[in-house]
């Protein structure tokens, strides 16, 4: 039995099934660093024939493969899944792959440069390692007591709802090289570890909510937050991030969680 | 270059070279050297599950998971493989879970299981709800969990290495040479035991739900050293990535009820799998949506894309079960899966073939023998779990299934033996590599061989395939290799030098879709993802075999293929004829 159901088309269905050919001139202005070359960063303009449709990922690569190959970044999975390439984007944090060029007013020049809080190292290319090291000092696996059950442990879905938010990061660094904070003080545990100290916090099963809070009570932990709201502005998963930092602060406060 | 020592080195730190590291890291020195940082494999951009018989929402065992993986796989899969695969999945998942993985949840707070293609009650009788997902990120939670868990057992990484080479001698392994992105430096690991699961070649395709990175470096890698490919002409293209992008939109929405549909509105694969229907396995859907193209059935101005309808499925069921692909649609195409379809078209998945192992992962060097401390898992092997068709969800489970394996039986491989000389010049094959590539003044572009390559694959050695498309990608393929000896690169710098690591995988993918092709073209049949419209039958009495491609180097250094046949381990199911 068959039933038809696409016989009316919606505009935006249209849109989208229209044939890619209405090109227009972008402009990339990129920040180069390249210390091996010079010890300055410099601005870089890149004229380009693109699809306002494509990714700003798909620019770079066609600047990268088709005029200037020394141009360096980092992607890989090229649709918000892997977290390479956070990037800023008209000043603002994004993903290059999850960013479309027409949303980014391609009429002028799209200014691009890399995350800031972390050392470049050349191009759009930083240091991730301070980054990662954040991430490993909150504890972020489960933390369990005595004996493993033989099957699973149980959860309601409630108890997994809690915290289902946090655990869509991917761990791209575009909350925390958005957070002021982090700028000024490169020691702050910044946004992205705490969004996974509170993935454990408040998951039920997990028996280590003491421990973490206690790393984060530390005077680089959750009260070096001052709720600018940037990074639940910039996290390209669409996490609350800043209300998942509130909770943490509120679960020291009241020890419960 | 800098030399150092391991007992065991791990390529690769998507979902199986973490399973392995876990293993290994608690049972001897490791290393994981990875061209990513962990957590940017590929692993994590599946999306639907990872099946297991846990029977936590209805009758099911893994006896059926068996059949039906065999039976997914055409019959060329290794049946004892698939067996120990669908048996350990219970506790696979279950260890997931200890290991803190949140899984959506059933009613009762157990790991909740959904739908999946060629998944089925009791031999093909129905649907059955077998995968254990978290929503549809099950991929995301899986590297996550691994990679937290690396953490807490203080896994040594090291990031952004590119393992260039393989080291052996007199048939033993030795270790291996990589290249460090940050620095330009080569270095030596020799190890005791060696685990590949480096990933898979999808990129060698133009349409692909492959990232970027997936060039195939460790079959490459092996295969130049010798080391026979398993099976590379079985490559399967998923029924519904985003039309022309290949972004992947999961076969759990199908699972969760979802509809492909023609421009007529109707629902097609009722007419090619009567029972499974829009559940059936992906290379039967696959070829469905282009007989539906072909036939003048397709959506859109051009008539080269079908729907995935999911308009009838209540908002608040895709915003729990679907919230990812839901949000690929309006990022990508600017349209509401509330109220329209999705275009779709088939997209480059995953191969089948690989580094041929055994079960306990240690590499095969022939049908029969080992190379002593070499394994590999994941979908840079092939076990065979998989056979010509891998269902739905068994490649999440053949990382944590073989990865496992691997990890333990390398780890105890090197608590048991010495390490083996290093060859003389260890680096000289990588170091001559990238000088090569720094120093040359040829005038041919990496990207426009691989834009090349990538059309000829997917014109050629796509979802249908003849001698005569087989034989025009032969062609092609030889002459962009004879260009590739050509090829430069502008950066000329020691410091993170993508472009130079963009040549070196050019070079990968272009010899591995070689022994694609030419596998292909040798197998004159119709099996699974391998389908020849000029061989439309499956031939068991000549094909019921495994294809192993060996390179072949004559005196004046050109190369060559040579294939070879391994029989197929058959335990308890006969071919039969493969319905849906």
């Amino acid at each position: 039995m068959s039933t038809p159901t696409v016989e009316k088309h919606s505009a935006a269905l249209d849109a989208a099934e229209a044939d890619g050919t209405q090109l227009i001139t972008v402009t990339l202005r990129i920040r180069r660093f390249n210390p091996e070359e010079h010890p300055d960063p410099v601005w870089v303009d890149y004229q380009l024939q693109m699809d306002p449709k494509e990714r700003v990922l798909d620019a770079l690569n066609k600047v990268k493969w088709e005029q200037d190959g020394t141009l360096t970044y980092r992607r890989s999975c090229a649709h918000g899944i892997c977290g390479s390439d956070a990037m800023r984007i008209n000043g603002r944090n994004r993903l290059a792959c999850k960013t479309l060029l027409k949303d980014v007013n391609p009429e002028k020049p799209i200014t691009i440069e890399a995350i800031k809080g972390l050392a470049v190292l050349k191009d759009l290319i930083v240091d991730m390692d301070p980054f990662f090291q954040a991430y490993k000092d909150v504890m972020p696996f489960l933390i369990t007591k005595g004996n493993e059950p033989t099957r699973e442990r149980l959860q309601s879905q409630e108890d997994r709802e809690r915290f289902d938010d946090t655990t869509k990061c991917i761990l791209c660094a575009a909350c925390t090289s958005s957070c002021p904070v982090f700028w000024n003080d490169g020691q702050y545990f910044g946004p992205a570890a705490i969004v996974n100290a509170h993935r454990f916090i408040f998951d039920s099963r997990d028996e280590g909510a003491e421990q973490r809070l206690e790393i984060l009570n530390d005077r680089d932990g959750v009260w070096r937050c001052r709720t600018t709201f940037n990074c639940s502005e910039a996290c390209p998963r669409g996490i609350e991030v800043t209300k998942a930092i509130q909770e943490v602060k509120r679960a020291l406060v009241t020890r419960r969680f | 270059m800098q030399i150092h020592q391991y007992d065991t080195v791990i390529v690769g730190a998507g979902g199986a070279g973490m399973r392995a590291a876990i293993e290994s890291t608690q049972r001897g020195r490791t290393a994981v050297l990875t061209k990513l940082y962990p957590t940017r494999s590929h692993t994590g951009a599946a999306q639907g599950g990872m099946c297991a018989a846990l029977a936590n929402v209805e009758e099911d065992n893994w006896e059926w998971h068996t059949f039906d993986t065999v039976k997914g796989g055409d019959y060329l899969v290794d049946q004892d493989a698939a067996e120990i695969m669908c048996k350990e999945a219970i506790d696979a998942v279950l260890d997931l879970e200890k290991m803190g993985l949140p899984f959506s949840r059933t009613d009762q707070g157990r790991i909740d299981q959904r739908r999946f293609g060629g998944h089925s009650r009791n031999h093909g009788e129905a649907p059955v709800r077998r995968s254990c997902y978290a929503a549809d990120r099950t991929g995301h939670m899986i590297l996550q969990t691994l990679f937290q868990n690396c953490v807490k057992h203080g896994v040594e990484f090291f990031n952004e290495f590119y393992v260039l080479d393989l080291l052996m001698n007199e048939g033993k392994t030795a270790g291996v040479v990589a290249y460090e992105l940050a620095t330009g430096e080569i270095h030596v690991f020799q190890a005791k035991a060696v685990v590949f699961a480096s990933g898979g070649t999808g990129k060698m395709f133009k349409v692909t739900s492959n990232a970027h990175t997936l060039t195939g470096d460790g079959q490459a890698v092996a295969y130049r050293r010798g080391l026979p490919l398993e099976d590379m002409e079985f490559f399967q293209f998923h029924p519904t990535g985003i039309w022309r992008m290949g972004i992947l939109l999961t076969e759990g929405a199908r699972g969760e009820g979802g509809i492909l549909r023609n421009k007529d509105g109707e629902r097609f694969m009722e007419r090619y799998a009567p029972v499974m229907k829009d559940l059936a396995s992906r290379d039967v859907c696959s070829r469905a949506i282009y007989s539906e193209i072909r036939e003048g059935r397709g959506c859109g101005p051009d008539g080269d894309h079908v729907y995935l309808d999911l308009t009838h499925l209540p908002p608040e069921q895709l915003d729990a079960k679907l919230p990812d692909i839901t949000e690929f649609a309006r990022t990508y195409l600017g349209i509401e899966p509330y109220t329209d379809p999705i275009p779709i078209q088939p997209t480059a998945h995953y191969g089948m073939g690989g580094i041929p192992t055994n079960v306990e992962g240690e590499v095969l060097r022939n049908n029969t023998d080992i190379v002593p401390g070499l394994y590999a898992a994941g979908e840079v092997a092939c076990v065979s779990v998989h056979g010509a068709n891998r269902l739905g969800t068994n490649s999440l489970l053949d990382i944590n299934v073989f990865g496992r394996r691997a990890g333990i039986a390398a780890a105890e491989y090197a608590d048991n033996h010495d390490y083996v000389e290093l060859p003389a010049d260890p680096g000289k094959l990588v170091q001559d590599l990238v000088d090569g590539l720094r120093e040359s003044t040829g005038t041919e572009s990496v990207s426009q061989i691989r834009k090349e390559l990538q059309e000829s694959m997917d014109t050629n050695a796509s979802v249908y395939r003849t001698g005569d498309t087989l034989k025009q990608a032969v062609a092609d393929i030889a002459g962009l290799r004879e260009r590739y000896k050509n090829v430069a690169i502008q950066d000329k710098g020691m410091r993170y030098n993508t472009d130079l690591l963009e040549a070196v995988e050019l070079g990968n993918l272009l010899d591995l879709a070689e022994v694609l092709v030419v596998s292909a073209l040798a197998r004159e049949e119709s099996r699974g993802g391998h389908f020849r419209e000029d061989f439309p039958k499956r031939d068991d009495v000549k094909f019921m075999q495994h294809t192993m491609a060996y390179q072949e180097v004559a005196e004046d250094g050109t190369t060559s293929i040579r294939l070879d046949y391994k029989p197929v381990v058959q335990t308890r199911y006969q071919p039969m004829e493969r319905k849906y």
